[in-house]
């Protein structure tokens, strides 16, 4: 790759990298829970994104992060107080800066009504303090400036000289002891000077004191310099742009006849010739070749700073950076590549190491205790691997929940109403892929929970409620699961409207007997949309149902709890990484089916007097008090017709989403152990009632059943709404 | 897919050949992964009837069009014999069943005719060209239709 | 044997774009993301040019180039500061430290090799 693409893209992850760090530093002084440092890192994100934005010449972005900088500059200098309305168009800014950067990411243009808006405000904070910022100009030309490229410095930024020919310039030019001091030299300058035309310097030693009274470090040389150049005098002046201020510097231009500068020089050289010290330094024709001769002169003199520069010279060149991007604690960059093919390969490992330990028992050598010891050590081993390779790409949903909040804030600003969005649990870490496909399930909840949820701020004023809403975000691990909760304090669902609509929709029957949280689960099914005026936000066409297949595309679940008048709170249960899964191997009509431990309730074996027909072509099964719909696993996936004596066979008693229970009828069990998942979608797409794949001991591929997808499969083929009845009742 | 060489060579391009029934077909080389042996494979429910089922290749899933069926010819029924040529159609991965591959081919693209006329719509949809070698007749598929991806998820 | 030069930002992309711009030029480059983990880099390297930034975290520019300046060993090494052309105080503030010159951000690469060769030796 093209090295400056490869440093544009190392860019733009940094830029991202920064706008977390912005986004958490400005809400953290918001909440006044801010470290002493929060005002620095905020102002570093900044001015960080602004330096490489200079670099890659986009304006747009250099303009207005340049406004926010100067803004932060203040308040960090305490010239500018953080009020609320400061903070606020801080955040704001932090938001345009996110979109902006954004935009020059994909090289589109950013609507300059989106930004400049809020770049004038920025600006305005800071005129109503102590004079303008240094280089905020109304029109951005100060910033422009500097995403201006550079003309090298050896080019006279001067009109050319008016005549043709060289004029001689003298040049006295006496250092200070600082000059030294900031590791300033003057061979560097003589050489500059020699760039620029040719160079006759003549070294005066007078000031050079006695050995006894000499200062190692002081600097007692002082030279007059003739310059033939047809260079300006500002060329002449940036060879001596660093040490400026550090010594005693006359540049004279003279007449084009410039016979009196040699005059002086020849009257120097003969005071110089009669020093008889070591020091003395002889006139040097400045050809560049004669640096080393200088060199050795003026070392002589300064001998701490020479042995320190020469020793410097011959230091070791380690070209290994420091430990990279220390924000916590070391950490280093991995491709995603390497990472996933580094799961795969653990996978594989798994696999690999179940089919040996099933070869081997077929063998009939499984016995023998060494062996066994063997391999349980394996399977051991193996299992750390694979727990610790998947650790690699766990990673903390703080970002995630930070980019919730801007979609908080969006949406409580479009809809008119006062939202707070509070997080817990933000260092939970789930796999980045299951992070990445939450963001838009997550942003889609809490879309409707502002939308529909929260009501507007004077109805909540008026049933006592504070004014201001909030939605609650959480993140925890709970029995090998990672648990996310999204709860309002809103009004809650308002159940007799979503019934009316599933009724109307033709979902449920006119008189079907619903619990309420049947009811709420109503939102789940497709087809469903509460909104009769499909509001600007929520109403995209994107149902609760494409939420919750989302979910369990992730090998999740989602379930809904609502109270009236006090808020609802969506649940959703994830595994903590997408790639392996505790199931129950099952055999159903010569075919091998893998049921997801995490579902299954208990295993029945059922007599013949447990299994009762209901309707037409329907049967239950009586379970202790209830009976359950019985499901032949066999017949729903189109193997075979249903099994006619379901005792044959075994059931498997499972728990879907919004806890229904359902019997899924297969042939036999034969097995339960952990299974590395592979995905069917990749090369093939979505099988209803099929969830994924995976590779078992022999190497053929048996599937993972979705047992939600079998259940409402089941259930929508049946006219009625089955639900368990209580003997009895 | 096309592998255009540059002008000073000829322009020809490289196929594989296999045999589906008594009709010979070829593909352009560079969409082929592999080629394996026959392995049973697990059936895939709701599946269209060409999808055979999905087999394991090196721990990937790979789905299995039975191409002799999806294209409308008699079908037989699945042996030992039979090849399994994996292929690559845009980003997916996926095996086609056929009886045997008989050959590779470099292949002058002047010698590729266009397909004719008696051919029916479906046909057409998958062999883009004929190709004429001794006296062979050789039908050019392209696998962009082989799999409409779309009509695979059935009701 | 090539020069070594010890670059000092806490910006990737500054760092990444510093050692392009070196490299081409010949030199070797290493590198530091922030003052205190400069001066550990130093505990190790004599380089023949330090280029810092400024506004970095744990230790700035200002503190890095102090600390530096107090060493004996580092007396003659050139200290260059990353600076934005406008900013005459932070310029004024770095030379007071001890920098030796300054390069002006955004640099473009023929500038900045220019600044290095004005104060090598």
């Amino acid at each position: 790759m093209d090295p400056m693409e490869s440093i544009r893209q190392t860019f733009f992850l940094e830029c991202e990298e920064q706008l977390t760090e912005l986004e958490a530093g400005l809400l953290a002084l918001e909440a006044g829970q801010a470290e002493p440092d929060t005002v620095n890192a905020v102002f570093r994100a900044v001015h960080s994104i602004k330096g490489g934005a200079g670099a890659f010449k986009l304006h747009n972005l250099v303009q207005f992060s340049h406004a926010f900088e100067t803004v932060l500059d203040r308040v960090r200098c305490s010239r500018l107080q953080a009020s609320p309305h400061v903070m606020k168009t801080m955040i704001r800014a932090a938001d345009i800066l996110s979109d902006l950067v954004a935009a020059a990411r994909d090289q589109r243009e950013l609507a300059s009504g989106a930004w400049q808006g809020v770049e004038g405000e920025l600006r305005s904070l800071c005129s109503d303090t102590e004079g303008p910022a240094p280089a905020a100009p109304t029109s951005g030309t100060g910033a422009a400036e500097e995403a201006f490229s550079f003309t090298p410095a050896l080019i006279a930024l001067d009109f050319p000289p008016p005549e043709p020919q060289p004029s001689c310039v003298t040049i006295k030019f006496k250092p200070a002891d600082e000059l030294y001091a900031k590791a300033n030299e003057v061979v560097p300058i003589f050489r500059e000077l020699a760039r620029l035309g040719s160079v006759a310097a003549v070294c005066c030693p007078d000031a050079v004191p006695h050995l006894e009274d000499l200062n190692p470090l002081g600097a007692y040389l002082s030279w007059t310099i003739e310059l033939k150049t047809s260079h300006g005098e500002s060329a002449i002046r940036e060879a001596f742009e660093f040490v400026e201020g550090d010594c005693l510097l006359e540049i004279s231009c003279p007449a084009p006849d410039a016979g009196l500068g040699f005059d002086n020089a020849s009257n120097e050289l003969g005071a110089a010739t009669s020093q008889p010290e070591e020091e003395a330094a002889k006139v040097v024709d400045f050809a560049p070749r004669e640096i080393e001769s200088t060199a050795s002169a003026t070392s002589a003199l300064s001998a701490a700073q020479a042995s320190a520069s020469s020793s410097s010279g011959s230091g070791k060149a380690e070209t290994g950076a420091g430990p990279g991007l220390n924000q916590s604690q070391p950490t280093i960059r991995v491709d995603f590549e390497r990472v996933d093919r580094l799961i795969n390969l653990v996978g594989e490992l798994v696999i690999n190491q179940a089919m040996l330990s099933q070869r081997i028992i077929e063998a009939g050598v499984g016995n023998s205790p060494s062996v066994a010891i063997g391999l349980d050590e394996l399977e051991h081993l193996t299992r750390e691997i694979q727990e610790g390779v998947m650790a690699i790409r766990a990673q903390p949903v703080r970002p995630l929940f930070q980019r919730m909040a801007r979609i908080v804030r969006e949406v409580a600003d479009s809809t008119g109403k006062a939202v707070r969005l509070r997080t817990e649990g933000e260092a939970t870490e789930i796999d980045k892929t299951v992070v990445e496909r939450l963001a838009d399930p997550l942003t889609h909840m809490i879309r409707n929970a502002i939308d529909h949820g929260v009501e507007a701020p004077e109805q909540r004023t008026s049933l006592g409620k504070p004014a201001e809403g909030q939605v609650r975000l959480t993140a925890g691990h709970k029995s090998g699961r990672v648990v996310i909760e999204v709860a309002d304090d809103g009004a809650g669902i308002d159940r007799p409207r979503v019934k009316a609509i599933a009724i109307k929709k033709g979902l449920i029957s006119v008189d079907a007997q619903l619990t309420d949280t049947e009811i709420d689960n109503l939102l789940f099914l497709p087809g469903f949309s509460t909104a009769s005026t499909v509001s600007n936000i929520s109403g995209r066409g994107v149902g609760m149902d494409v939420v919750k297949r989302s979910i369990q595309a992730l090998g999740g679940r989602i379930s809904i709890a609502s109270q009236p008048g006090a808020g609802s709170t969506f649940t959703l249960s994830l595994p903590l990484t997408l790639a392996v899964l505790d199931g129950m191997v099952v055999a159903v009509s010569g075919q091998t089916f893998v049921i997801p431990l995490t579902a299954i309730i208990e295993t029945v074996k059922p007599s013949p007097a447990s299994v009762h027909p209901l309707g037409v072509g329907s049967r239950v099964i009586a379970v202790r008090e209830s009976f359950l719909p019985i499901i032949d696993v066999g017949s729903e996936l189109g193997i075979r017709e249903p099994l006619t004596a379901a005792h044959t066979g075994v059931a498997i008693l499972v728990e879907t989403e919004g806890g229904a229970q359902n019997a899924l009828l297969v042939d036999a069990i034969q097995d339960q152990r952990q299974v590395v998942i592979k995905s069917l979608e990749a090369n093939y797409g979505q099988t209803p009632g099929v969830a994924a794949a995976t590779i078992l001991g022999d190497g053929r591929v048996a599937l993972i059943l979705d047992v939600d997808a079998l259940v409402n499969r089941r259930r929508s083929e049946s006219t009625s709404y089955e639900m368990p009845i209580a003997v009895g009742a | 897919m096309k592998n255009r060489k540059s002008e000073a060579e000829t322009n020809s391009q490289e196929f594989v050949v296999f045999r589906l029934g008594v009709q010979e077909f070829c593909i352009d080389i560079m969409s082929v992964r592999e080629i394996r042996g026959w392995t049973p494979s697990t059936p895939l429910p709701h599946s269209p009837q060409f999808v055979r089922g999905v087999i394991n290749l090196r721990g990937t899933v790979l789905p299995v069009i039975d191409l002799a069926d999806r294209l409308g010819l008699a079908t037989v029924e699945q042996t030992a014999s039979q090849v399994i040529v994996v292929v690559q159609i845009g980003n997916r991965v996926v095996g086609l069943l056929v009886d045997a591959v008989s050959d590779i081919l470099m292949i002058d693209a002047e010698k590729i005719q266009p397909t004719p006329g008696v051919s029916t719509e479906a046909t057409r949809s998958f062999v883009v060209g004929i190709i004429g070698i001794e006296e062979r007749m050789i039908s050019l598929l392209s696998l962009d239709n082989v799999l409409p991806m779309g009509e695979v998820e059935a009701a | 044997m090539n020069r070594t030069i010890l670059t000092v930002d806490d910006s990737r992309t500054m760092r990444d774009m510093l050692k392009m711009a070196l490299v081409e030029a010949g030199y070797d480059v290493v590198q530091a993301v922030d003052g205190l983990d400069g001066l550990e880099v130093l505990k190790g390297t004599v380089p023949d040019v330090i280029v810092t930034d400024i506004n970095m975290p744990k230790l700035d520019g200002f503190g890095f180039i102090e600390a530096v300046r107090a060493l004996q060993k580092f007396r003659g090494v050139p200290i260059l500061v990353l600076t934005t052309e406008s900013d005459q105080e932070k310029k004024a503030r770095a030379r007071s430290a001890g920098a030796t010159g300054w390069i002006v951000k955004p640099f473009n690469p023929e500038k900045l090799v220019s600044a290095i060769r004005r104060v090598l030796a």
